[in-house]
């Protein structure tokens, strides 16, 4: 099997460290609590060019690949996995559709922004009554002129409020079913266009996560992204990238509790010895550093398939249900391994369980992931 | 204006362990990382960069591994990025060490060298200002800022341990500067990239130079080590776990028992 870093990528991840220590671990803990979007990182990441890793110069991206940009939410999620899906959502829901399926002059006009940094993206298709059964989109798009006039509601948006940019699924023809949804570009100030209270969540408590509403938003035919009854196709390929991003996000996330794990037992002393000394203790860690760099290797195996157009699907699916599964266990073990500390919001593996539980529910439940997996074993 | 800043790649002496037989650093499994105030040299140049036209060179003399150190540059911002490398120059002392990097700027002929005050492995604080004296060159040393007041002169903040002075001072120069003066920047994504797919490490061997053989390597270095060693922990510490008032007490009868007061 063939699949590595190559020079640029570990000097990308030593910035990545160095950038993620200075400026994503000292706000963790405040905006969980708080439950504050990260506004100042967003900024930060963008002046470094985090938010534009794997698209082309011209298209205001950084010339970067996929794995480079795993590898950014990656080691980010190790300090802050609420600063993770915010890029995560940026670059693989709004701003990867639009490269791959835009037309040149919406690559120009929303692409070059929002790689750039200058806007922010996020991805609308779960509904009240649509969620893992994304085909029952109640949203609907009906043609007036050069416009459709979008009327219906999502839920459960990251990035909402905080966005300049929306890829919405709307239903363009019931009669057809999947192929009756079309993908739009929604900008944030379209009149009519509303966001709702914020959800209050577990985890990621920073993120922004909201319902959208859409009350006669009327959007031209130029931005329909792809073509007519093509959304669902979209969707569905966006969703696959977009897994590899919620798995490195998981990645990130028991890597970081692993890593104060090991900190942790080091220092506290019971029975007169370091944790560390504890035959128990280093068989758990052994079990937890084993099975997350078996999640890496999934990881960067998708993202390397990606990387060089090969079909991925399968293996973003099993990036994200292994890896998602890791983050549970992981920060489970590692809340255990700390004792009554680690049930304290004094220490940051509390808030990594917690962060972790989404990572098996979105972008497509675990349960969602074993019928990707499944479907290409069977076909 | 051209800019040359030297670039020294040292072994994060933060991880460094030091053989207690041979005294000397155990540098296997130990990271290479750019010298940091060599970095704030970096930075201080870059950011003449963005206020005024400039070009930014980082000169490096070092093994070929140093290459990655010069791709930090280049994903820093530098306009250009030479190693200076070739088997004859190893063992180099800091006298061997700024006559060949004198040679190689005299090429540049920059109109402002910036060196990091000293590099955390030797601290010798010796190569910047004897780049200077081989080139000719006025220098100022422990730089905390610098003002560009004009094309032809800079205004330096020269640091002591209890004030400053401003000198003002005529290219060109050169400066050794402090790693306090600024933070800085982080290597930008799409620079990493293009530093390893689009970037050029110049690299320049003793046949550029055209140094003598005497000039090089051991021979041309007067300095020689006679033994290195670390200083070793004479007693563990004690802890006294007490108020403060208490604890100035402690301190003041324990320095007298030491005779120190």
């Amino acid at each position: 099997m063939e699949f590595g870093f190559k020079k640029e990528h570990y000097l990308l991840r030593q910035m990545l460290q160095d950038f993620t220590e200075k400026e994503v671990a000292p706000l963790a803990a405040e905006i969980d609590e708080l439950e504050r979007f990260p506004i100042e990182t967003v900024e930060k990441m963008k002046n470094v060019g985090i938010l534009g890793i794997p698209f082309p110069k011209e298209y205001g991206g950084e010339g970067g690949d996929y794995l480079g940009y795993i590898l950014a939410v990656e080691e980010i999620s190790k300090a802050c996995a609420t600063t993770g899906v915010v890029l995560s959502g940026h670059t693989s829901l709004c701003c990867q559709p639009i490269y791959e399926f835009g037309t040149e002059e919406q690559k120009q006009k929303y692409l070059v922004p929002l790689a750039k940094g200058e806007k922010l993206g996020a991805f609308a298709l779960t509904e009240p009554n649509a969620g893992t059964d994304a085909s029952k989109q109640e949203t609907i798009a009906i043609e007036d002129g050069d416009d459709y006039i979008l009327n219906g509601s999502k839920i459960f948006i990251t990035n909402a409020g905080y966005a300049d940019v929306y890829i919405v699924m709307a239903m363009t023809d019931k009669s057809q079913g999947t192929r009756g949804i079309t993908a739009f570009i929604v900008e944030g100030d379209t009149p009519g266009f509303s966001v709702g209270p914020k959800e209050k969540k577990m985890g990621i408590r920073g993120s922004s996560t909201c319902e959208l509403i859409f009350e006669d938003v009327r959007v031209p035919k130029a931005n329909i992204l792809g073509k007519i009854g093509y959304g669902f196709k979209i969707a569905m390929k966006t969703l696959d990238g977009g897994r590899i991003g919620i798995a490195a996000q998981a990645c990130g996330i028991a890597e970081g509790a692993l890593n104060e794990t090991v900190k942790y037992v080091k220092e506290r002393k019971q029975f007169g010895r370091p944790l560390a000394a504890f035959q128990n203790t280093q068989f758990e860690l052994a079990t937890m550093a084993t099975k997350v760099d078996a999640a890496r290797m999934l990881l960067y195996r998708a993202a390397y398939k990606k990387d060089n157009k090969e079909p991925f699907s399968s293996e973003a699916a099993m990036a994200k249900l292994y890896a998602s599964e890791v983050a549970m266990e992981v920060t489970n073990k590692a809340v255990q391994l700390h004792g009554g500390y680690g049930y304290s919001r004094e220490y940051p593996v509390e808030r990594m369980m917690r962060d972790a539980k989404i990572t098996e529910i979105y972008e497509g439940t675990s349960e969602v992931q074993k019928m990707v997996i499944s479907a290409t074993l069977l076909k | 204006m051209k800019i040359v800043v030297c670039v020294k790649q040292v072994p994060d002496t933060s991880e460094v362990r030091i053989d207690q037989k041979t005294g000397t650093m155990i540098r296997e499994g130990v990271k290479s990382i750019i010298n940091p105030d060599d970095l704030s040299g970096l930075e201080a140049a870059l950011s003449i960069k963005d206020q005024n036209h400039a070009e930014v060179i980082a000169l490096s003399m070092g093994p070929m591994q140093a290459d990655s150190a010069m791709r930090e540059c280049l994903a820093m911002g530098v306009d250009r990025a030479i190693l200076v490398s070739d088997r004859v120059f190893a063992g180099a002392d800091t006298w061997a060490t700024s006559l060949l990097l004198s040679k190689a700027i005299a090429q540049i002929n920059p109109d402002l060298i910036i060196c990091g005050r000293q590099a955390i492995d030797g601290d010798t604080a010796q190569v910047g200002p004897q780049i200077a004296e081989h080139l000719s060159l006025p220098s100022v040393a422990y730089v905390g800022d610098i003002t560009l007041e004009n094309e032809n002169n800079l205004v330096v903040k020269r640091t002591f341990e209890n004030g400053y002075q401003l000198i003002r001072v005529k290219t060109p120069c050169l400066l050794t500067v402090l790693s306090e003066m600024n933070s800085p920047r982080y290597m930008r994504v799409g620079g990493i990239f293009s530093a390893f797919n689009d970037g050029l490490v110049e690299v320049w061997d003793n046949s550029n130079l055209n140094l003598q053989p005497e000039e090089l390597g051991l021979k041309g270095s007067p300095t020689k080590v006679k033994k290195s060693y670390t200083k070793g922990v004479k007693t563990a510490g004690k802890v006294f776990d007490v108020e403060p008032k208490e604890a100035a007490k402690v301190i003041i009868e324990k320095l007298k028992e030491s005779y120190i007061l």
